[in-house]
């Protein structure tokens, strides 16, 4: 019984990926991940990182040694706000919200993000709206977020809703630019260019 | 001089009384806003978060828009009023230049598209094209009604002062709190107005979003604000939506009533309650604000 329930904590190196942070450095806006000085200023000033599973800090340490799984998996990354206090900040200018963004690129491209946490769900979901309609409808974005995390908190939120309806704040008129052809052949350019560059593309389309 | 004018979606729905309120200023102070033509959505941080290359494209189609839409003009000035936007667009025309693969490929991505960007746009905030261009003194010369030295606490959030602009300081901006008092209201000492309200998080990860909006609620009523200006339809719906919730969360009586900058300007410039788009406020205004 005892024996069971006792697991390593401590991996080996054999199980890290000694490719990943290559890899996360070669984004534009991430190729000074090399120069980290590990002085903990970005975990100092963010306001998200006492509720984070990993600080920044560490998740550019993490991301360095190869723990590819675990960043991938955090929480970490998707509390981040984009706030860019930590880029700001970091004494070395790494610019560390492109960083996270290079993260929950890779997360949501190799679909390990936390089950039903709702941040991923919600960029998803913006991004299907903005690919079919070249805008986004707030109303319509936050009722399909919430069917697909929680549709208990949609109820919960009946009374914000009618209020903001009320004060014509939230039409259900869906949103549109013109030249939705145009914007698609934008997209389809774009996926293009990164299927020449054997990056398997998201292309969510319905 | 002709400013073209990008909304983006909070203006058109949760923020509308951010840009009633901004068109009625700009109109008194005779200075036409042009929407732009056809703009899509920039992106915002949801797309950079799924695929950098197609949140890049959507905001340089945009910039690409608005250099065509300038009337061959060689400088064409873009007015961004939410900081999400103002943000996206600015990293976009930055990373074209600074990433030469990046702008390459963009270039490429462009024409696929039938557009063609070269970098012309200058993209604004109206707070900065409000303070620089126009000018504290030639904006107090429009005031009519007396703000009566309303304790305002200047909200700047994260994402107009962080990263990319110029305009102000990145620790300690300024621009909002000169503006408030050429108004004649009296903005507070405050050390928060830089720090980040969750943006999407009171949607997604609630309590954390709420905490973060509490936090910056209580230390402006501390300080014996009774408004909080904002500059973003997301920090303004955060501070302004979730104030019912927080109080019960927390056993508080914060009563602080977050408003847009611009129905500020539009109160102290005689325009109506209408006009500016103050009736869609979910939380009760002072009686300063009352015309």
């Amino acid at each position: 019984m005892f024996q069971q329930g006792i697991q390593r904590r401590i991996k080996y190196q054999a199980e890290l990926d000694g490719n990943f942070a290559k890899e996360i450095a070669s984004t534009p806006g991430c190729d000074n991940l090399f120069s980290c000085i590990q002085c903990g200023k970005c975990s100092g000033t963010c306001p998200l990182s006492i509720y984070m599973d990993f600080t920044p800090r560490r998740v550019i340490a993490m991301t360095r040694a190869g723990f590819k799984e675990d960043v991938l998996r955090s929480q970490t990354i998707w509390l981040c706000a984009s706030c860019y206090s930590c880029t700001v900040e970091c004494p070395k200018e790494i610019k560390i919200t492109d960083v996270m963004y290079a993260l929950k690129q890779r997360a949501i491209k190799d679909k390990v993000y936390p089950k039903r946490f709702p941040t991923p769900v919600l960029a998803r979901e913006f991004f299907r709206s903005v690919w079919k309609y070249g805008r986004n409808t707030e109303s319509w974005l936050i009722v399909r977020m919430y069917l697909k995390s929680n549709p208990f908190k949609m109820i919960m939120q009946g009374l914000l809703g009618f209020n903001l309806w009320r004060t014509g704040r939230m039409g259900l008129k869906t949103e549109s630019i013109k030249d939705r052809t145009g914007l698609q052949r934008l997209l389809e350019a774009v996926e293009r260019a990164e299927q020449k560059e054997n990056r398997t593309p998201m292309g969510e389309r319905e | 001089m002709k400013y073209l004018y990008y909304p983006g979606c909070s203006l058109k729905g949760t923020g509308r009384a951010y840009e009633e309120s901004l068109l009625a200023v700009f109109g008194a102070l005779h200075l036409p806003l042009q929407e732009l033509d056809d703009w899509n959505c920039c992106g915002a941080t949801a797309y950079m978060a799924v695929d950098e290359m197609k949140a890049f494209a959507l905001a340089a189609r945009n910039l690409a828009l608005a250099e065509a839409q300038g009337s061959g003009n060689d400088d064409v000035t873009l007015v961004v009023p939410c900081n999400a936007c103002y943000l996206v667009l600015m990293k976009t025309q930055r990373y074209m230049q600074e990433y030469a693969e990046v702008g390459k490929k963009l270039t490429r991505i462009l024409e696929a598209a039938g557009l063609h960007y070269e970098g012309k746009v200058a993209i604004r905030h109206p707070l900065d094209v409000l303070v620089n261009d126009i000018g504290l003194e030639h904006i107090s010369g429009h005031v009519k009604h007396s703000l009566g030295d309303l304790p305002v606490a200047a909200y700047y959030g994260c994402q107009m002062v962080r990263p990319y602009s110029t305009f102000d300081d990145q620790h300690n901006p300024m621009s909002m709190d000169r503006l408030a008092k050429a108004l004649g209201a009296a903005p507070v000492d405050w050390p928060l107005k830089t720090r980040c309200c969750g943006g999407a998080l009171t949607g997604t990860i609630e309590n954390v979003g709420v905490r973060l909006n509490y936090i910056l609620l209580k230390e402006a009523q501390k300080r014996g604000a009774q408004v909080m200006t904002t500059a973003c339809p997301l920090c303004q719906f955060n501070l302004e939506c979730y104030q019912g919730s927080m109080n019960r969360q927390y056993e508080e009586r914060i009563h602080v009533t977050p408003i847009y900058f611009s129905q500020l300007m539009g109160v102290a410039f005689g325009l109506s309650q209408h006009t500016l788009g103050l009736h869609r406020s979910l939380v009760p205004m002072p009686q300063q604000l009352a015309i």
